[in-house]
């Protein structure tokens, strides 16, 4: 009986690897206990070591390959007495889509990063733990045709291992030449029914397609091997905790929003960012004598408080004006060229939860009008009371996280803005003037710029009409 | 101040006393408001009463027939109707002390009396409009009674009712729905019923067998009109035997009652009419949800057709308010509710459900002979352009059928030619009805004509027809 060598877990939340390496080849004898492969996973490479004794007979899946499911057939080791040429021979009508024995040994490197293929200097321990899950996948026998038979079909081809789904589901899933493997289950216990399998050809997913494939995206990700990865199951992730360590608290709608708004803008726009330093002295001289100025009411409140962040508010809304080819919102047929400066204002919520309210024309508006504005919009907020046009819509925003004393940071996008000015703290840095060492009041401001909309140099002049107004404050309110 | 609970059940049939037990089991503090009787129309006045007045005719059925057992019998058998009527009733009475006796072991409060929800949230019950009669009387100890209730979940689960046709109301004397039919002081001798749904034949078939003449009036050309057509007709030509009347495609225009006695005018299809006059006639011409009263219009609830419009997982179109069972729809049936509303309170629990595929529910008739089935017609299945492989296989092949002595009947199954998927199964026969679930089981696992093939099947049973005819429909039958 041949020995069916399988993908294995090395952790709890492993759901595929890639098969760095073969360290042996066909026809190698095999001792319990020798490395045979390698095994790369997003954190670490390591290695599979031999359960059973015999012949490497059959390499099914060569190496380099990526995603390769765990408890996939990925080798056969022919047992004492067997003959390995029969087992490959038998091996190979069950898995179909495999190298032919021949190539299989000439298959190189080439799609393994070097850098991970070292990395078998994975801790000594993680790869101790491992290896016991490694022994429970690997010594699943399959019910193999017996040496030198002509090769039956088996239900479970190419997986190896027992696929957790309804006869129908399997059936359809065979004709439509889907692999199980691929299909997330929704019955009980996860197991793959009928309308899974249905969901899964109307949405082109799941082709047995065991080989990489070239991935369109540019190479922000160096590791960007796998094809549009999903997320890890929620049930994968539980795992990694002890049951009772933690609380499970349900997603609101506004953590929900954020979470799939947040991630489109990451996964769609492609953004890049722009950071300057501003003094700000001027500024903050201007705040003191415009809120100095405010006259008081009976109660001896006075009748507006500017902030630093209600003039950078104004700022971005003039630069905007001065630089009306960035106040544009991509869409797939056009560029949508605001006439209006509508700023948005990330305010954060008690406990965790973010809105952006909106301060329409803000070019239009006085200080003490955005002030009283977004003294308004912050009270309403965090009673969760705004409108839906108090919060939609908008061609820029802005996010201040200067008063946690944060120096400098970059903002995600909020679609169908093009740009975001995140804002840091302001501090007294030393700065050169002339050629000598002076004490200044600094601020750093990065810009995210949605690149489909707004290309760097337009985003620089943006970024330097906001430091300009911001340095030259005065300049605001003429 | 209002007693509060996480989840008030209006109606206590086999929809609303099950969500109960189910809300209770999820640690909801539940309570269930019932107005008549504890296990609903099924328990008291449906399913389980015609069930032990069938049972009482079966036997009735054998004793005329000893002979073909090899038995004899001292003189004439008979019946006394009172105690075929009281042993129905007293099933019943068991029944729905058990019911009772559930809900309080799960701690489920019983208010008694009629909901009106006055606004999502709060439930005003009132004195039951209608006294207390057998099998709920005395209404059961410890019941709350009138007053303001607060729930964050109300469920709706009020069940229906006879429909009742212009010109033929039931007046409980000679024209009778179901209740009355139920329990009546001596049985006709003759009998119209209109409807051949579940309802009318099986209390056409009960009184045939009991002596009366039966004339059964179905408007659509097949009776039992939602089955199999080579089914039903097969179970027509066993009635049309036992010498019951069967007209089809014919409609009771005009009703006429006598001092003991009703004719009815009855014009069929070419538009020609004939008279005929019985001593009672039972309308059974479907049900319509009880919907009124419980201030759904006023919480602009969305209905249609009659019934509550849910999500198929029990909510409807206002936060905190659902619906289960007959007023969330067809098919009307006990077993649906039951399913429904364990659909509902797990939903609202936060647990993973689906919404029932209502393909999967099978259905039970009580006549003689029984009939069973469950998905796709073989019409239905080519209407959705299903290419099907049908296989049939006859009571009279089996062994287990002949010695029974009961050999009329057939098993016959549908299945998908490209997938193997059984998308329908259907059957008329001796004891059909308790065979039916071994295919619901076997659809709901989703397995092919393969594993059905594999299964082995207990020899001698009634249950090997079932695999016979799932191998007649790929060509490998050995019986026949």
């Amino acid at each position: 009986m041949p020995i069916n060598i399988l993908m294995p877990a090395l952790s709890p939340t492993m759901e595929k690897g890639n098969l760095a390496k073969w360290l042996k080849k066909e026809g190698d004898a095999i001792k319990a206990g020798d490395v045979i492969a390698e095994i790369e996973t997003d954190k670490a490479t390591m290695e599979v070591e031999a359960v059973d004794e015999g012949v490497l007979a059959k390499i099914v899946v060569p190496e380099g390959t990526a995603d390769v499911p765990v408890n996939e057939l990925i080798a056969l080791i022919a047992g004492d007495g067997e003959d390995p040429k029969a087992v490959a021979a038998g091996g190979a009508a069950s898995a179909p889509g495999a190298k032919s024995p021949q190539n299989a040994p000439d298959v190189v490197t080439a799609a393994a990063p070097p850098a991970a293929a070292q990395a078998a200097a994975a801790p000594q321990s993680e790869a101790a733990a491992a290896a016991p899950e490694s022994h429970s996948a690997a010594s699943f026998t399959a019910a193999a045709p017996a040496a030198g038979a002509p090769a039956a079909p088996s239900p479970q081809t190419a997986e190896g291992a027992r696929v957790f789904a309804s006869p129908l589901a399997k059936r359809i899933a065979k004709e439509a030449g889907l692999d199980l493997g691929r299909i997330q289950g929704s019955g009980p216990h996860g197991r793959i029914v009928e309308r899974d399998v249905r969901a899964a050809m109307e949405g082109g997913a799941a082709k047995a397609a065991p080989a990489a494939q070239p991935t369109a995206a540019p190479a922000a990700a160096p590791a960007a091997r796998a094809p549009a990865p999903t997320p890890a199951s929620d049930e994968a992730v539980k795992k990694l905790f002890e049951p009772g360590s933690y609380e499970e608290i349900p997603h609101d709608n506004m953590r929900k929003t954020i979470a799939r708004r947040l991630t489109e803008a990451r996964q769609t726009v492609p953004q890049f960012y722009l950071t300057v330093d501003c003094e700000i002295d001027a500024l903050l001289k201007l705040r003191e004598q415009v809120n100095g100025s405010a006259p008081k009411g009976k109660d001896g409140a006075p009748a507006w408080k500017v902030s630093v962040n209600d003039m950078v508010i104004k700022a971005l809304a003039m630069a905007l004006m001065r630089v009306p080819d960035a106040n544009v919102t991509w869409t797939e047929g056009a560029m949508l060229k605001h006439k209006h400066a509508d700023v948005g204002v990330a305010v954060a919520l008690p406990g965790n939860g973010l809105i952006t309210p909106i301060i329409r024309k803000a070019e239009e508006k006085t200080l003490s009008a955005i002030a009283k504005a977004m003294k308004d919009f912050a009270v309403r907020a965090k009673d969760r009371k705004l409108k839906p046009e108090e919060y939609q819509g908008g061609t820029t925003a802005v996010s201040n996280l200067g008063m946690f004393g944060i120096k400098d940071f970059t903002a995600v996008i909020n679609p169908p803005h093009s740009t975001i000015l995140a804002v840091g703290a302001g501090e007294q840095r030393a700065v050169v003037r002339k050629g000598e060492l002076a004490v200044a009041t600094v601020m750093s401001i990065t810009m995210s710029c949605d690149h489909r909309s707004v290309d760097g140099a337009l985003g620089a002049q943006l970024i330097s009409a906001v430091k300009e107004f911001i340095e030259n404050p005065m300049s605001m309110l003429v | 101040m209002a007693e509060t609970y996480d989840v008030i059940i209006i109606g206590g049939g086999p929809g609303g006393y099950v969500t109960a037990i189910r809300a209770a089991q999820l640690g909801f503090k539940t309570a269930v408001v019932e107005r008549e009787h504890l296990g609903g129309i099924c328990l008291n006045w449906g399913c389980i009463p015609t069930k032990a007045l069938l049972r009482s005719a079966e036997i009735y059925h054998y004793m005329q027939h000893p002979q073909a057992y090899g038995l004899t019998l001292q003189g004439q058998p008979g019946f006394d109707p009172a105690a075929v009527v009281k042993r129905s009733r007293n099933v019943s009475a068991q029944l729905n002390q058990g019911v009772g006796f559930l809900l309080k072991k799960n701690k489920v409060d019983v208010i008694w009396g009629e909901a009106f929800i006055t606004k999502p949230g709060e439930v005003k019950v009132s004195a039951p409009k209608k006294p207390a009669v057998q099998p709920q009387n005395p209404v059961p100890k410890g019941v709350k009674g009138e007053g303001t209730y607060a729930a964050k979940h109300i469920i709706v689960a009020t069940g229906a009712r006879p429909r009742v046709l212009p010109g033929i109301e039931p007046d409980g004397k000679l024209i009778w729905t179901y209740f009355e039919a139920m329990k009546p002081d001596a049985f006709p001798k003759s009998l119209i019923v209109i409807g051949s749904g579940a309802i009318g034949i099986e209390f056409a078939s009960f009184y045939r067998t009991m002596g009366a003449e039966v004339t059964v009036v179905e408007v659509l050309p097949q009776i039992l009109p939602v089955e199999d057509a080579e089914i039903a007709a097969l179970a027509r030509k066993r009635f049309e035997k036992q010498g019951m009347k069967i007209l089809s495609g014919a409609k009771v225009t005009k009703v006429e009652k006598g001092a003991n006695s009703v004719t009815a005018t009855i014009q069929d299809e070419k538009g020609a009419t004939q008279t005929l006059t019985a001593e009672r006639l039972i309308s059974a011409v479907g049900v319509v949800c009880n919907t009124e009263n419980l201030g759904l219009e006023g919480l602009g609830v969305k209905m249609d057709r009659g019934s509550i419009v849910t999500d198929g997982l029990g909510r409807t179109n206002v936060p905190g308010i659902y619906a289960i069972g007959d007023v969330a729809g067809p098919p009307m049936l006990a077993h649906k509710a039951e399913h429904e509303g364990v659909i509902c309170i797990e939903t609202i629990k936060g647990l993973h459900t689906h919404a029932m595929d209502k393909l999967k529910i099978p259905g039970c008739t009580y006549c003689n002979p029984q009939v069973a089935s469950v998905g796709l017609t073989e019409a239905k299945a080519k209407e959705q352009g299903y290419q099907v492989k049908v296989g049939r296989f006859p009571f009279v092949g089996n062994g287990k059928a002949i010695a029974l002595g009961e050999p009329d009947g057939l098993v016959k199954t549908i299945f998908d030619a490209k997938t193997g998927k059984l998308l329908g199964a259907h059957m008329v026969g001796a004891e059909v009805t308790e065979l039916i679930q071994g295919y619901v089981v076997a659809m709901n696992l989703e397995t092919t004509e393969e594993e059905l093939i594999h299964a082995v099947f207990p020899h001698p049973t009634l249950s090997e027809m079932m695999h016979e005819s799932v191998l007649d429909a790929y060509g490998r039958v050995i019986h026949v």
